[in-house]
């Protein structure tokens, strides 16, 4: 986040916002500390119900959407400047071998850069899809997502009744309907822990196999 | 009372439930979705899904619609809790593939710390990074 404020601090004056998510069904509360330690002069709001996932078909964190000063989506829901180095990282100390704190530092680079150019450049970025090949990178959607969006916010709302068990149930239906979600599987494993660290994380996260965690972004000299 | 969840937020509303049915006010399903009866079919923004014919009068009576029955017509996403007093209505993913394939991009509000409500919209005019993140 002190990235994106960074970010805003230099490219405000070419008209330009970060609109900043923080998808946490605990509430603001969970979110608060961080908002308040970067010092947010962007917008920072708090979806509770991942609301902004069902409309933008989102699986994971961070995610990112670039729309231009028309309302137009220039770059569809995609992966906002991470990638799948993070798997080797050291489980305990969680330290990122030298090859991980590069390629990290090279992605993260590499799509802040990107979004430079196109605030810069507008539709004359290479950065920036023209209609078709936006539309072509728009996430497949299925009835079972849309299904599973219904589930997790019956799920959120039961939790906060106090019907602990039934809110459970409800989660983990959205997580079968939606297994590609990290979102939803994360989120659900945070309310259950009250915020504690998931212990099955990584075990899910090996369950992958050769399959990615985070999608491969596809633009121009990203890694 | 029922409580009725959806995209643009939380109800409550005089509803009963009967078997698989949810009978709602009309202008109460409509408030809370989008959704309402129309002469062409149950309808909301442009699109309209035509009641069988012959059978508009399963899903009405008086002033009241059964919004589950017509929600399982029209092939939009519901899920309630065990005691039917909590409804979660959602969007189909055709509609939504649809919206996301017209490049527009969805609009949403959604509340700061302090509780403000911010629109994606209110932002029109701009470049907008629109980005999410977690503590979790």
């Amino acid at each position: 986040m002190p990235v994106w404020q960074q970010l805003y601090d230099e490219l405000k004056d070419y008209g330009f916002m970060v609109f900043a998510v923080a998808m946490e069904s605990r509430g603001p509360e969970a979110a608060r500390s961080w908002i308040e330690a970067a010092k947010t002069a962007y917008v920072s709001v708090i979806d509770a119900d991942h609301r902004l996932a069902d409309l933008y078909n989102m699986v994971n964190v961070p995610e990112a959407v670039w729309i231009d000063e028309t309302g137009r989506i220039v770059r569809p829901t995609e992966v906002a400047g991470s990638g799948d180095y993070f798997r080797k990282m050291d489980r305990v100390t969680r330290t990122l071998p030298e090859e991980g704190k590069v390629m990290r530092e090279t992605m993260r680079k590499h799509y802040m850069d990107a979004l430079r150019d196109w605030v810069k450049n507008g539709t004359e970025s290479q950065y920036a899809f023209d209609k078709g090949a936006a539309r072509a990178h728009v996430r497949k959607q299925t009835e079972d997502v849309a299904l599973a969006h219904c589930w997790f916010r019956l799920g959120r709302h039961l939790h906060g009744t106090g019907k602990i068990e039934e809110a459970e149930a409800a989660l983990a239906e959205a997580s079968r309907l939606h297994p590609d979600s990290w979102n939803i599987w994360r989120q659900m494993g945070d309310m259950k822990l009250d915020g504690k660290p998931n212990p099955d994380f990584w075990a899910r996260v090996d369950q992958l196999g050769s399959r990615r965690y985070y999608d491969k972004i596809d633009m121009p000299g990203m890694p | 009372m029922v409580t009725l969840l959806t995209e643009r937020g939380r109800y409550e509303a005089a509803g009963n439930t009967e078997g698989e049915s949810l009978w709602l006010p009309a202008i109460a399903l409509s408030m809370a979705t989008g959704w309402e009866l129309k002469p062409e079919g149950f309808c909301r923004d442009d699109i309209c899904v035509p009641l069988p014919r012959g059978r508009e009068g399963e899903f009405t009576r008086g002033d009241e619609v059964d919004a589950a029955r017509l929600f399982r017509h029209a092939a939009q996403p519901l899920a309630a809790s065990r005691d039917k007093s909590v409804w979660s209505f959602g969007t189909s993913a055709q509609i939504r593939s649809n919206a996301l394939d017209s490049l527009k991009a969805p609009d949403i509000g959604l509340p700061d710390l302090a509780g403000k409500v911010h629109r994606i919209s209110d932002h029109r005019g701009k470049k907008i990074f629109l980005s999410t993140w977690a503590s979790w």
